[in-house]
């Protein structure tokens, strides 16, 4: 029978690896995610059918889960997908904690007690690191970082504590209260890492700590002896590191930048832009939209803020009904975590195959009649081509400014969130479209409905 | 007849399987588009509520001790992340539609 449910684990761990295979293609994700629900199903049900378990405690604890994961998976908004995302990491963080503190027995061997401190510690982290961007992405505490003098010093000193406690845990593991000590410093170091991180740079946040939900499974199957959870944990947690990579990539930053600079804390230099802005009215915009035959709109977090994407599709129909080609531009780190914009859109029926990545926009936006901005800013900033001394120099952006006509959608003049001044704004070629953008929109479709 | 065969102890074996799955974690993910980085994230989160399997076996027989208690938490937190992360990506995936024509 055991032989049976290693066996049964190995079968699991092919249909991970094939359904992650077929997430990767558009055509086939869909399968490819049912396909790996499968692997999680024989994996759960082989080892319920080890022997000596209790399932009436199973059962309820499986129940209680389900119905609130299911609930929250059928009701979440698209919009709201990332803090979703990031509160499941952190249960999954949680859950490799309880089960690396629930595998500690009398007589363990070193190995695994330095693995049951390891799944502790990454679990915890993960865990409250989870809960302040979910915190963060939801609004409820500020997204701004949260900085404060000595914070390295504290964070050392914790990290210091960490180290010395699991220490004393691994050659004393009788003394509960080094156990303790652990748990709680690693639920302490979720927090303080992640407050100091500003809400747009999430998409990184996001990525780690889904590689360290993995990790922390990993490591709690080190602590419990089993293989599956290994090969599972470090699958999601090589997946978590590339998104990690192509994010900060995306941002020409490198990932101990993101984590403890303390970006965007408010500190705007003052650079002198030359030019004036210049405002275009709903009316004037419609104008030069139904001239245009070739239209590119690039969405940002703006867009998701105002649920403006039903609006900008409805937009886009009635520009192609008009003999336009419209196109999406999509900066891999436009919204709060990797692939916000495509979500959104998809959610607004808009083909896959308009959403073209930066580097395929980039080329032909010289041909573009009409850029429109939707609640973008610094992914659409020429400062960081132009302006050597501005802190976003050298990262990636979607070359607007290079379109006949820009209309940039937006609030108000306040920088975007690095506080970085934006010379876009002011080039001969924009145009500042005011307002709510599903207001401004709106307003676009009344003038082409009618 | 071998009498003595040299038995791989068990903590070269489990990181001998975490470095290979780390490396094919690697080449399975390198080529994702960007317009599935969300569900690929929801997706490998979904997976990482593996746990849920140690969970389970750690549950045990009836005696009710910490360590029990401490594994039933962990299958009610890791069954979220299971159960809500194939759903919410299942109903993402719904959503991605090729142009028609």
């Amino acid at each position: 029978m055991d032989n049976a449910i290693q066996f049964a684990y190995v079968a699991a761990a092919v249909l991970f690896i094939f359904g992650l295979k077929q997430l990767g293609s558009p055509a086939t994700a869909r399968r490819g995610n049912f396909i790996s629900s499968l692997g999680m199903l024989v994996a759960v049900v082989a080892a319920l059918l080890s022997q000596g378990i209790d399932y009436t405690w199973i059962l309820i604890g499986f129940a209680l889960g389900g119905a609130i994961g299911a609930a929250a998976a059928r009701m979440v908004q698209m919009t709201s997908m990332p803090e979703m995302v990031a509160l499941f990491n952190g249960f999954g963080g949680m859950a490799s904690l309880l089960v690396g503190a629930a595998a500690l027995a009398p007589g363990s061997s070193t190995f695994t007690l330095v693995t049951i401190v390891l799944s502790i510690l990454i679990g915890g982290l993960t865990f409250t690191g989870s809960l302040v961007a979910y915190g963060k992405l939801s609004e409820k505490i500020t997204s701004a970082p949260v900085l404060f003098s000595a914070q390295q010093l504290v964070n050392g000193a914790i990290v210091a504590g960490i180290l010395a406690s699991a220490v004393m845990f691994c050659i004393n593991p009788d003394n509960t209260l080094w156990l303790y000590l652990v748990i709680g410093l690693s639920l302490v170091f979720g927090i303080m890492a992640v407050i100091p991180i500003g809400g747009a740079d999430m998409p990184v946040v996001i990525s780690l700590l889904n590689s360290y939900s993995g990790l922390a499974a990993c490591a709690a199957g080190f602590a419990v002896d089993n293989n599956i959870l290994i090969v599972a944990g470090s699958l999601v947690g090589s997946a978590g590191i590339i998104l990690t990579q192509i994010m900060c990539k995306a941002m020409n930053r490198s990932l101990t930048n993101v984590l403890f600079s303390g970006f965007g804390s408010g500190k705007t230099e003052a650079t002198e832009v030359e030019g004036e802005i210049k405002p275009i009215s709903v009316e004037d915009a419609y104008y030069v939209l139904e001239a245009a035959s070739s239209v590119a709109i690039i969405p940002g977090y703006g867009m998701a803020v105002a649920q403006a994407q039903h609006v900008v599709k409805e937009l886009t129909e009635l520009m192609e009904a008009n003999g336009a080609e419209v196109n999406f531009g999509i900066h891999p780190v436009a919204g709060r975590m990797p692939g916000h914009m495509n979500v959104l859109l998809a959610e607004a029926d808009v083909p896959y195959d308009q959403l073209l990545e930066m580097d395929d926009i980039n080329p032909r936006m010289e041909t573009v009649d009409v850029a429109i901005v939707i609640g973008a800013n610094d992914v659409v900033n020429p400062a960081a081509r132009e302006v050597e001394s501005s802190p976003i120099y050298g990262m990636p952006v979607i070359n607007v400014d290079s379109a006949r006509t820009v209309f940039v959608l937006k609030r108000s003049m306040a920088s975007g969130f690095a506080g970085i001044e934006n010379p876009l704004f002011y080039k001969e070629n924009t145009r500042m479209l005011f307002g709510d953008a599903k207001e401004s929109i709106g307003g676009l479709v009344r003038e082409f409905s009618g | 007849m071998i009498t003595e065969l040299y038995q791989v102890p068990s903590e070269v074996f489990l990181t001998f399987i975490l470095v290979l799955s780390i490396f094919l974690g690697f080449e399975l993910i390198n080529k994702v588009p960007a317009t599935l980085h969300t569900p690929l994230m929801s997706g490998a989160n979904a997976i990482s509520g593996i746990t849920l399997v140690g969970a389970v076996s750690l549950v045990g027989s009836g005696d009710p001790d910490l360590s029990k208690w401490l594994a039933v938490g962990a299958v009610a937190l890791a069954s979220i992340n299971v159960v809500g992360g194939y759903l919410v990506t299942d109903r993402m995936l719904a959503m991605f539609k090729k142009k028609e024509g």
